[in-house]
């Protein structure tokens, strides 16, 4: 590699790390993504098109936005209050519950849908109190947007945690010593500090929750047009050697993906660039 | 209950019921989500006793399950670890075009769906593959086989190491790293005594998630696996094949192996908080 | 490395583990790929086999067994699971191996009774006392009976239920038309399709939602014995079903590769055995053979059986009208194209 691309580090190992990235993601990544792109190129525009947009794929798109953006809001507003809570109070077990946030990270999809479904189940722990109010969660859309929130719930407290960590003691002070109250200070001084950070949580939150199947499918109830999720109609698209289908609608999907992806990216490193920008000055 | 961390100016402090409120609505909310379906993991596990959860996970088909993941995690893995220090030290040590871009693409299988990850192999590898004729023509099988398993593990689980390590990497600078070189530190002695130490934890905490997602992973290893009981069947899909077997002690007997794994994941990475005085 | 002592520990020990030498080699292996509720069935088959092979010939064999949806495993088949013999719950599925080349196209014809060693049918199972009183197919559409049955696209059982259900009404009332109108208006009563014959079996049984589940015979009679303690579940047969045959057969490219068409052929043989049939009658499949039938007659309840073939013109037929994309299920939840 040449100098000037380096950017002046003079530490070496950049030509074997760049190589090695770009060879595992060529060979991992983009050759396998690849294949999305190539088999649905074997459609016509009509194919493709009612593949799709078809009636059945809007449904499935309608739900898994719709449940995906509930689970990260709900995540948002929990997650900020976890945050908060983990962050500045403590209280017995702080530290063990701080440790358990991780849970939906290691514990595998299936024996969390397995869990959930059995849990939320009219005649579960959970579900025997709530159907009697006439709330239905197991395998109904209610159902998917439970599974879709635990598993997003680590992303926004791990997001915004070190930032309230970090916030600066002295900037609440003088918002107190200038006669504000404390719900005022929180709105006014604390929230927006972790407005950014609340929102890539939200997106890497709303990101896996678009795309995750193992813990949906044994709660979900897979009506369609109801509580079918885009994954599973993928998968049956599959199950009816409908490949071309299949790769359609997963490329639609991997382009959200990936456009979500690229917006966090760019914004985290417009925020960086900002910061050191405020630091030079 | 709750008293307010230590050396906070009392104006800064919500009145106390505000705190009670506050921490009674986060650990309703965790209690909720996460704590009543673990319990009921091992409660359900448990329910017909010791023996039958212990002859459940000593079947021979369970233990074959539990060697595959072993073996899948074995090889994913130390690759992923491999490649994410690889990556995090090209990202955070220089500065290159496309640098975005590439973060992007390493997040990438995070979000992709994990049926289309699955879908993808067999687009690959399968008989009406790109490859497909190929390797039937030279007998090698890929697909519905270990090596398909562990390449669909290996996809999903590929950013879990480099994610933990570029914020890392970024923040600390390569300052120390300069100096090294300036003292006559040859570059891998450079990354092996001076980097190496510097990011040991954040690692470490890397390739435990990684590996608790490699052994967990579900829908895509599922459209590859083939299912042949003893043979292809991973832990995750162990425990599905129970289910629909109707012995739901067993199912959640192998679930409650993982779920332990889950917590033993969440202990280390604790321990490395700790220790790093997070 | 920098790995500490303790992770250096595990992965050795992992590495230990996982090279642990795996079950005992046996001399010949099979694969056996089949649907969702089979798995006991094939268990008994495969012990019995394995006997009953060694004795005649003394060689080893050792069955294995994969199981799931019956199209999704007809798909990996057909993508390069390895399949000996497939064992699948609809013909479609095996015409769609055959299709990809990996087995002759006349395959049914190649065992005797269309090459479906047993069969079953299609029937109810109820909660205790019947509640709803559910007696024939048209207490399933009244207003408050919830039926739960799975979903057509991704499960092969629920598309014999389907056909059960449009074969009655097709008779019952005379016309195309109001067949349809009778299933559409029984899709309504149905609150959760699941994706397999399995899962609906345990949505119901488990999770104590619906009030009637319609299945297959043999997965009916199976959970009333093995979870419906103190008669918790009974079943009820409607007047008349459908015969559902699911179809075997030796997958010729792959049991070639592997020199077993000889001993794949002989399993699938097996099954029309007295012995074969008698174990498929113990898990409640209806068995061909008339002296086992009649010894078993008692636990299959007396229903009037009609073939897909005189209703709906076979298979390749049913599928496309009913369950290929914009078809008439697609169109009964309003997703036609």
């Amino acid at each position: 590699m040449s100098r000037h691309l380096r950017g002046g580090s003079p530490l070496p190992g950049f030509g074997l790390a760049l190589g090695f990235t770009l060879l595992y993601l060529g060979l991992m990544v983009m050759i396998p993504l690849s294949t999305v792109f190539l088999k649905t190129a074997t459609m016509t525009w009509s194919q493709f098109w009612a593949a799709v947009a078809g009636p059945r794929a809007l449904a499935a798109y309608r739900l898994s936005l719709g449940a995906s953006f509930i689970a990260a809001s709900i995540n948002v507003l929990f997650g900020l209050l976890v945050a908060w809570v983990l962050e500045r109070y403590s209280f017995p077990g702080r530290r063990l519950i701080d440790a358990f946030v991780d849970l939906p990270f290691a514990l595998p999809t299936a024996v969390a849908g397995i869990a959930l479904a059995t849990v939320y189940a009219k005649n579960g722990w959970m579900g025997r109190w709530l159907d009697p109010l006439g709330i239905q969660v197991a395998y109904t859309p209610l159902g998917v947007v439970v599974a879709l929130t635990f598993i997003g719930l680590p992303f926004v407290v791990r997001t915004v945690q070190p930032v309230l960590a970090d916030l600066d003691p002295e900037v609440e002070e003088a918002a107190a010593s200038l006669g504000a109250g404390r719900w005022q200070t929180f709105r006014r001084v604390i929230l927006p500090e972790l407005v950014p950070a609340a929102v890539t949580g939200f997106v890497l939150a709303f990101a896996r929750a678009l795309g995750e199947y193992g813990s949906v499918i044994f709660i979900a109830g897979n009506m369609p047009m109801r509580s079918e999720i885009t994954p599973l109609l993928i998968m049956i698209k599959l199950e009816q050697y409908d490949y071309a289908g299949a790769t359609a609608i997963a490329m639609v999907f991997l382009i959200a993906s990936f456009s979500l992806l690229f917006l966090i990216n760019f914004l985290a490193w417009r925020r960086n660039k900002r910061l050191r920008a405020a630091e030079g000055s | 209950m709750s008293v307010p961390r230590a050396g906070r100016p009392r104006a800064l402090n919500e009145p106390r019921w505000v705190r009670g409120l506050l921490i009674g609505t986060a650990l309703a909310f965790l209690g909720f989500f996460l704590f009543v379906p673990l319990v009921l993991v091992f409660y359900e596990a448990f329910k017909d006793g010791v023996a039958t959860y212990l002859a459940a996970i000593r079947e021979p088909v369970a233990l074959a399950a539990v060697r595959l993941t072993l073996l899948v995690a074995f090889i994913a893995v130390p690759v992923n670890f491999l490649f994410g220090l690889a990556a995090a030290w090209a990202i955070a040590k220089f500065r290159f075009r496309g640098k975005n871009v590439l973060i992007t693409l390493i997040d990438l299988p995070f979000s992709v769906s994990p049926v289309i990850s699955g879908m993808m192999f067999v687009l690959l590898f399968g008989a009406h593959g790109f490859f497909g004729p190929w390797l039937q023509s030279h007998d090698l099988k890929i697909i519905f086989a270990v090596p398909g398993i562990v390449l669909a593990t290996m996809f999903v689980t590929s950013p879990m190491v480099a994610r933990e390590l570029i914020p890392l990497m970024q923040a600390q600078g390569s300052d120390e790293e300069e100096a090294a070189l300036t003292l006559g530190a040859s570059g891998w002695q450079t990354f092996f005594r001076v980097s190496l130490p510097k990011i040991r934890w954040g690692l470490l905490y890397g390739v435990v998630l990684c590996n608790a997602r490699a052994m967990g992973e579900f829908g895509a290893v599922s459209v590859v696996s083939g299912h042949v009981r003893g043979l292809t069947n991973t832990m995750p899909l162990h425990v599905e094949i129970l289910y629909n077997e109707y012995q739901f002690s067993a199912a959640f007997a192998v679930a409650s192996l993982l779920a332990l794994l889950a917590l033993v994941t969440l202990a280390i990475k604790s321990a490395i908080e700790w220790r790093t005085g997070r | 490395m920098m790995k500490t002592p303790f992770l250096l520990r595990l992965f050795v020990l992992t590495l230990g583990l996982a090279s642990a030498a795996g079950p005992a080699m046996a001399q010949v292996k099979l694969l056996n790929v089949s649907y969702d509720p089979t798995r006991e069935l094939y268990q008994d088959v495969n012990g019995a086999f394995a006997k009953y092979w060694k004795g005649k010939t003394g060689q080893d064999v050792a069955v294995q067994q994969s199981h799931g949806g019956s199209g999704k495993q007809a798909r990996s088949v057909i993508d390069g699971l390895e399949a000996d013999v497939v064992t699948l719950a609809l013909a479609y599925d095996v015409d769609a191996v055959a299709n990809s080349g990996l087995t002759p196209k006349n395959w049914q014809t190649r065992l005797p009774n269309n090459s479906s060693p047993y069969t079953s049918t299609i029937v109810f199972l109820v909660r205790k006392g019947n509640p709803k009183k559910i007696k024939d197919w048209d207490d399933l559409v009244k207003p408050g009976v919830a039926v739960i049955s799975p979903n057509p696209k991704t499960s092969g059982g629920a598309r014999w239920n389907y056909l059960a259900a449009w074969g009655w009404a097709q008779k019952k009332y005379g016309s195309e038309a109001k067949a349809r109108d009778f299933v559409s208006r029984l899709y309504k009563n149905v609150p959760i399709l699941d994706t397999g014959a399995r899962g609906a079996t345990v949505t119901f049984v488990e999770r104590g939602i619906g009030d009637v589940l319609i299945a297959w015979e043999n997965e009916a009679l199976l959970a009333v014995r093995e979870m419906g303690e103190k008669g918790a579940f009974q079943v009820v047969a409607p007047s008349s079903s459908i015969l559902a045959e699911p179809p075997v057969a030796v997958v010729d490219k792959v049991a070639n590769k592997h020199k077993t068409a000889a001993v794949a052929k002989a399993y699938l043989e097996y099954l029309y055995t007295p012995e074969g049939q008698e174990i498929a009658a113990r898990h409640f499949y209806r068995p061909r053979n008339d002296a086992v039938a009649a010894r078993y007659a008692k636990q299959f309840p007396q229903v009037t059986l009609f073939t897909i073939d005189q209703v709906f013109g076979g298979w390749t037929r049913a599928q496309k009208t009913h369950f290929d994309d914009g078809g008439v299920f697609d169109q009964i939840y309003g997703a036609g194209r």
